[in-house]
């Protein structure tokens, strides 16, 4: 059996994820793409609105959109701390796809004044791509030959 | 006889304000309730970012400028976000949070201004207090940290560009359903809690700087967050429990109301027996004299 390690996922809001065999972390740092198999070096970095993978044992594979964060990395264990996080099951694509638009349009307008700055719809923007990739590459994934069931959403 | 039926008016009228008294109470203590289970929720974040900061302030600088949201500043300008609800029925809660405040404000070293959340503080503010330096709307109870980041990031905003030189958060601390204790704590500059350790050395990428980048933004959002759920769980409790005073003076109410109303009752049929028997005693002198 392949070694192991303890992952958590939490936002201001709540614990989102929790899982005690994940095999190995692809997370988003801001320095590019991070795979991380446990007896990691400890490591604490910041990571950037993206898709962070979870494999647990069996194959499983829990694909979430983050919003940023950052991320605790010890041999056994690693904790994301993010600003947002959203399982991909739980990402609604046109809500997603409407944000985006709308976020597109604030660009090319020009920030509305008293609203938000350039600069966060420039992460909105980001956010919400990363929100519809994520979903998008999950359904090819699940169209194509794929040993996965259709749920495997259990914490723990 | 009009009393009488008075009396009963105003029987059914208590009852019905006990009514809606108890039915208010119910709603306070589900909402309290909601309340209390999402700050349990939050509290793996605080407590990790707590640590993580306290790592990393423990960092050797090397020579670098600490981040500017923990730098110490002499003090010219005081920010205060002022935590209140928008209505009443909910006790001493706003007047005991108001006249914290006041203490504050009045014991401070340099000019205050209010940052108001919620329409109570801001009325009393305007009417008697320093100038607002902005004001929102009260939060909703089903809250999401969407809802006060405008609040966590102005606050950054005026303390970045100097306008406040210390942002200090004022709410009520929920202990329990009986107890509510206003509170002042600070927001900003962040102090790094020196004791907070982690197990390991840590490799910090890319660099502590962009780390505190992240972490601090957030953690100033995660304390108006949590601010802002002990003060509507304060809220609904005193609510709460105001609303159960209430309801028990009405049912007191109703108790002497019935009493009243069964003696004016009582007296009406003893003057009417009264009246008929001094008609009867007439009639029958009347006859014997005939």
């Amino acid at each position: 059996m392949a070694a192991t390690m303890s992952l958590e996922i939490v936002t201001i809001e709540r614990k989102v994820y929790e899982a005690d065999d994940v095999e190995m972390v692809i997370a988003p740092g801001v320095e590019g793409e991070m795979g991380i198999l446990p007896r990691h070096t400890p490591v604490l970095t910041a990571l950037k609105p993206g898709e962070l993978i979870i494999r647990r044992s069996g194959g499983v594979e829990e694909p979430f959109a983050i919003g940023g964060g950052f991320m605790e990395v010890r041999p056994d264990k690693v904790i994301v701390l993010a600003d947002t996080a959203e399982h991909v099951d739980e990402i609604d694509i046109e809500r997603a796809e409407a944000a985006r638009q709308r976020a597109e349009r604030l660009l090319r307008e020009g920030p509305p004044p008293g609203g938000p700055s350039l600069a966060e719809i420039r992460q909105a923007l980001m956010r919400h791509e990363v929100r519809i990739k994520v979903v998008r590459r999950r359904r090819r994934h699940r169209a194509g030959p794929s040993s996965m069931g259709p749920d495997e959403m259990s914490a723990g | 006889m009009s009393t009488v039926r008075e009396i009963k008016r105003r029987i059914k009228s208590v009852k019905n304000i006990g009514q809606v008294t108890r039915a208010m109470e119910a709603v306070s203590a589900s909402k309290m309730r909601r309340a209390q289970e999402r700050t349990l929720a939050s509290r793996p974040f605080a407590e990790k970012a707590r640590e993580v900061l306290g790592y990393i302030a423990a960092q050797p600088a090397g020579g670098e400028l600490p981040h500017p949201l923990l730098q110490q500043r002499p003090v010219k300008q005081v920010g205060l976000i002022l935590i209140t609800p928008d209505r009443g029925l909910a006790g001493p809660l706003v007047s005991n949070i108001l006249r914290v405040a006041f203490r504050f404000i009045d014991n401070s070293p340099a000019p205050v201004q209010i940052i108001a959340v919620g329409r109570k503080g801001r009325d009393f503010m305007l009417r008697h207090g320093p100038p607002l330096y902005a004001e929102f709307p009260r939060p909703p109870d089903a809250l999401q940290v969407t809802d006060i980041s405008p609040i966590a990031r102005l606050a950054i905003d005026a303390y970045l560009e100097g306008t406040f030189d210390q942002v200090f958060v004022c709410y009520t601390d929920f202990v329990n359903t009986m107890t509510q204790r206003p509170v002042i704590r600070q927001l900003l500059p962040i102090q790094p809690e020196p004791d907070a350790h982690l197990p390991a050395d840590f490799l910090i990428e890319p660099s502590p700087a962009a780390v505190l980048d992240h972490l601090l933004p957030a953690m100033v959002e995660m304390q108006v967050y949590q601010a802002v759920l002990e003060a509507h769980a304060s809220e609904h409790s005193a609510r709460m429990v105001a609303m159960r005073n209430a309801t028990e003076n009405a049912e007191q109410l109703v108790e002497d109301l019935t009493l009243t109303y069964n003696k004016a009752r009582q007296e009406a049929i003893t003057k009417e027996i009264l009246d008929i028997a001094g008609g009867v005693e007439a009639l029958r002198q009347a006859m014997e004299r005939a």
